[in-house]
Parts: C-alpha cells; sequence; structure tokens
C-alpha cells in the first residue's frame, strides 16, 4: 500500500482521507493488520474523550473494512496508556456519567468486535489502559511493560469492564488482590499468571509483534469471529443453550470458503490460503 | 403475487414468505406497504398449500419504523378518514400460524407488525424500541396494546415512555420473543421451524391460535367455555381420527389438514 505523507499525517489513496480526522490516534491499514497507535506520546498516551471516541471510530472501521483481519492497539513512545488523564479531570464529574458516555462505548465497541484484536502493551498500561489491554484477545508484553491497576491508589474502583475481564483471566482472588493491593505486576508475572500472551524481548518487540498480527491476518477470520462470540457466550447461556448457540455456529463455520480450503489442504497436503471468507 | 411494491413472497413447499422490501429505507413502512402485507397475508391465508407464514425483512433492519414523511401533515380528521388502521386489525385475524423473522432494527411501527407475528425468531443483536414518543406522538398500531399485554404494565410504560432499546436478551426474557439465533442463520433457522410447525396438524394449530388468541382478551371462564367449543370441534376432523389412531398403531401420523 503506497503511503503520502503529509505533515504529520499519513493519508493513504483517496478512499482514507478521511483518517484525518483523528487526532490522538494514528490508523493505518498495511496487510490486513489495523494498526491502532495510541498518539499523545508526551502524555503517556493517557486517555481524553477524544481519544475514547477515536479508538472506538477506529475499531468500528476496522470491523467494517473487509480488508482488516486483525487489529493491533499499541502505545506511541514508552507506554502504552497510562489511563485517564488526570488533567480532565475536576471536581464536579460525574464519574459515572463520563464512563457511561465515553469509556463503555469504546470498550464495548472492542468486545463486540469478531475480528482479533490485539494489545501490544508497549510500556506501562495504568488504569483504564490496562482496562483496555483487559479488553482485547490478545496482550503482547514488552518486556520492560508493566500492568498496574491503580485506580485505587485515587480512591477508586477498576472501570472499563476491568474486573469483569480480569476475574475471567486470573480468578476472583487473585482479581481482589490485584484491584484493591494496586500492585505493579511485570512482564513475566503477568505472563505466569495468565494475564499476558507471551513476553517479547527489547531485539525482536516490532518483528515479532508484526508476525503474531500477520499470522492472525492469515488464518479464518469468520471462524475466530464465532469462537469470540461463541467464548463471550459461556458468561451468559446454560449449558443446554450453549450447545444450540455452539451448533449454530458451527453451522456458519462449515458454509464459509476457508473452512472448505482447510479441508482441501489438508486432502491435498498442502498449506491453506485462508481467505477470510 | 404480482404488482408488489413493497414487499416480495413466495412460496417454497407449504410455507409462504413475505419479505419487506425497502431496505435502503430500513423497511421503512408506508401505507401501501402495510395494505400489501395484509394482502399477501389474507391469500396465504386461503391458500390450501400453505400451511405457515414467515414475515421477514430484506437487508440489515427487519423495520426502522413508519414512513415519517407520509404522515407529517397529517390531521385528526383525515386520520379519521383515511382509516389505515383498519389494515392492521385484518391482520390479527389471519388465521394460519405467522412467524415473524426479525433483525437489526424493530422499532415503532416495525415493532408493531413484528408484534402481530404469532411468534418471533429473532437475530442475535437485534434492537426493538417504540422511539414514537420522541417524535411527540405515541404508537398507533396497537402498540401500547399488545407489549402491555405480553409484558405486563410497569415495562411496558417504561419502553413506551422513554423510547429506549430493548435488546434481544431483554425481549427473550420478557417473552416478547421466543429465540435468539445467529445473525447470518435467522432464516435457516426460521424456516426449520416453520417447516416443524408445518408437519403439525392444521387444523389443530389453527384452533389453538383461536383459543390463544382469545385467553388474551376473554375472562377466564369465557375462554373456558371457548376453548371447549374448540376442543369439541378437533374431534369433527379427520386429523384427529389420523393422530389417535397413528398413536395407537405407534406409527407417525400424517395429516392433511381436514
Amino acid at each position: 500500500m503506497r503511503l503520502l505523507k503529509k505533515g504529520n499525517r499519513i493519508i493513504m489513496g483517496n478512499k482514507e482521507a478521511l483518517l484525518q480526522m483523528f487526532e490522538t490516534i494514528r490508523y493505518n491499514v498495511i496487510d490486513g493488520v489495523a494498526w491502532v497507535y495510541l498518539n499523545r506520546p508526551d502524555k503517556l498516551n493517557a486517555f481524553t474523550r477524544q481519544m475514547n471516541r477515536e479508538i472506538k471510530d477506529a475499531v468500528k472501521r476496522a470491523s467494517f473494512d473487509d480488508e482488516v483481519r486483525c487489529i493491533v492497539i499499541t502505545g506511541e513512545g514508552r507506554a502504552f496508556c497510562s489511563g485517564q488523564d488526570l488533567s480532565e479531570v475536576d471536581e464536579n464529574m460525574d464519574h459515572g456519567q463520563v464512563l457511561r458516555e465515553y469509556y463503555g462505548p469504546m470498550i464495548k465497541q472492542i468486545r463486540n468486535c469478531e475480528k482479533p484484536i490485539i494489545a501490544a502493551v508497549n510500556g506501562v498500561a495504568a488504569g483504564a489502559g490496562f482496562s483496555l489491554a483487559l479488553a482485547c484477545d490478545f496482550r503482547l508484553v514488552f518486556e520492560k511493560a508493566s500492568f498496574i491497576n491503580a485506580f485505587i491508589h485515587v480512591g477508586l474502583i477498576p472501570d472499563s469492564g476491568n474486573l469483569y475481564f480480569l476475574s475471567q483471566l486470573v480468578g476472583l482472588a487473585k482479581a481482589a488482590e490485584l484491584a484493591i493491593l494496586g500492585e505493579k505486576i511485570l512482564a513475566d508475572d503477568a505472563v505466569a499468571m495468565g494475564l499476558a500472551t507471551r513476553k517479547i524481548p527489547m531485539d525482536t518487540w516490532n518483528e515479532d509483534v508484526a508476525e503474531f498480527a500477520a499470522r492472525l491476518a492469515a488464518m479464518p477470520t469468520k471462524a475466530i469471529g464465532i469462537i469470540k462470540r461463541s467464548l463471550k457466550a459461556t458468561s451468559s447461556l446454560s449449558f443446554d443453550d450453549y450447545l444450540e448457540q455452539e451448533a449454530q455456529g458451527q453451522r456458519l463455520a462449515g458454509l464459509t470458503n476457508d473452512h472448505r480450503e482447510g479441508v482441501a489442504a489438508f486432502m491435498e497436503k498442502r498449506k491453506p490460503v485462508y481467505s477470510g471468507q | 403475487m404480482s404488482g408488489l411494491e413493497y414487499i416480495e413472497s413466495s412460496v417454497v413447499d407449504n410455507l409462504a414468505v413475505i419479505e419487506l422490501n425497502r431496505p435502503r429505507q430500513l423497511n421503512s413502512l408506508n401505507r401501501k406497504m402495510v395494505s400489501e402485507i395484509v394482502e399477501a397475508m389474507e391469500e396465504y391465508d386461503r391458500d390450501n398449500h400453505v400451511r405457515v407464514i414467515v414475515l421477514t425483512g430484506k437487508g440489515r433492519a427487519f423495520s426502522a419504523g413508519a414512513d415519517i414523511d407520509e404522515m407529517t401533515n397529517d390531521n385528526p380528521i383525515s386520520l379519521e378518514l383515511l382509516n389505515q388502521f383498519a389494515d392492521w386489525d385484518r391482520l390479527a385475524l389471519i388465521k394460519k400460524p405467522i412467524i415473524g423473522a426479525v433483525n437489526g432494527f424493530v422499532f415503532g411501527g416495525g415493532f408493531e407488525l413484528a408484534l402481530c407475528c404469532d411468534l418471533l425468531i429473532t437475530a442475535g443483536g437485534t434492537e426493538f424500541a417504540f422511539p414514537e414518543v420522541g417524535l411527540g406522538v405515541m404508537p398507533g398500531a396497537g402498540g401500547t396494546q399488545r407489549l402491555t399485554k405480553l409484558v405486563g404494565r410497569t415495562k411496558a410504560l417504561e419502553w413506551l415512555w422513554t423510547g429506549e432499546r430493548i435488546s434481544a436478551e431483554m425481549a427473550l426474557a420478557h417473552g416478547i420473543i421466543n429465540k435468539i439465533v445467529v445473525p447470518e442463520l435467522l432464516m435457516e433457522e426460521t424456516m426449520k421451524f416453520a417447516a416443524k410447525l408445518a408437519k403439525q396438524p392444521p387444523l389443530s394449530l389453527r384452533l389453538i391460535k383461536d383459543s390463544v388468541n382469545k385467553a388474551v382478551d376473554y375472562p377466564l371462564y369465557e375462554g373456558m367455555q371457548y376453548e371447549r367449543k374448540n376442543f369439541y370441534l378437533l374431534f369433527g376432523s379427520e386429523d384427529q381420527k389420523e393422530g389417535m389412531n397413528a398413536f395407537i398403531e405407534k406409527r407417525k401420523p400424517d395429516y392433511h389438514g381436514k
């Protein structure tokens, strides 16, 4: 894909001219991977309301773009995301309303996305930045990165779905420990407790993240979407209802070109080439 | 069926399918569309080959509501003289089972149309709402009546007053819909269900619908008397003999709707 640099904005062809609308993030699509860079490095990529909205819009755009088969969310500079920008907080703020209007819609957009989403945690992920990483399907963690559920240190509770995701990932007891004590979690510990998919060393960070994303982008995208749907259903459906949903999901997967390709490749003893359809 | 402007209809085996066909307008309902739906329903109701009627919408929404442009300049007298809701009354008189297969948005008049169906099968992610209040009006084709009878006064008032969207899960929990299916399989699952229903004895389905509808409106005693008459009536059918004989002879019954 041809990249035209125009000032500090990147424009890809005419139809992508709209990309200029993002100011707090950078968004581009390369070889089936949508890259979402949180782009306020001097503020450690802290959330502003505008950034909440732009992340939501970017994920929505990637969801509808047939070219996109994998999404990576990562941070510019040395942090992944340091959580809410405290300069936007004042005494009159209704915290609940901010969640309903900004963080909630952003997290929902991520959770409802049927394409695989990677959080490439390049540095500290604190507060709602931690929550953002938790909402993704995979967390690739830079060796020097860390998570911290910092909310308790300012007398607040983990938000943006944090405890919902966290308790599913590490269990209630560990989630309580992380939420109440608010201690920093280093990359190795994150991997050990099942919070992270993989730790990646400094030298190979860029290549390894790109390779992981490319691998996902070459997989049967529809089946991944149905797996994500099914996993979500496990927490809300009874077992019998789940089995019915599973049957419908498998019916759907069975109708995809990628299923046919997978079977054909197996029979012909070759590597499958999946189109995502 | 020919000369249809806003719907498409077809019969596959013994199942009739009526599709709202204004996908670009999210199947917004205009008066002509409603009368086409009613006429198609009535024709299928009389057609001996049809056992079940399926109602659905083309595109990404079942129906986002009534065509607002059509009514902005109406006044009470023009509405009284037009008597457009008479068409809706005819929908309630259809005797065969009507299954609604709904997806996307089911709003306003679209929600009222869905509530005219006997059963509703819903794509995951579908949302229902009565947004009329936001336009300074209210539902006029049965919304306040049918929703209230389904879910009770408390939730009905909440939803009608706020105009807030009702998720498919919430609709299921309150008995508005029968089931939620994977969106891509909405029609496949609906047709499977319709085919299952089409194997049941048609006269039983017909008189069950008739009696259940009375249960909604009648006091219990009158309803019981009414049910009894329908029960007796079925003993005059060939299907009753066939059903009971098949049971005794331990074989599968073959019903003809007679």
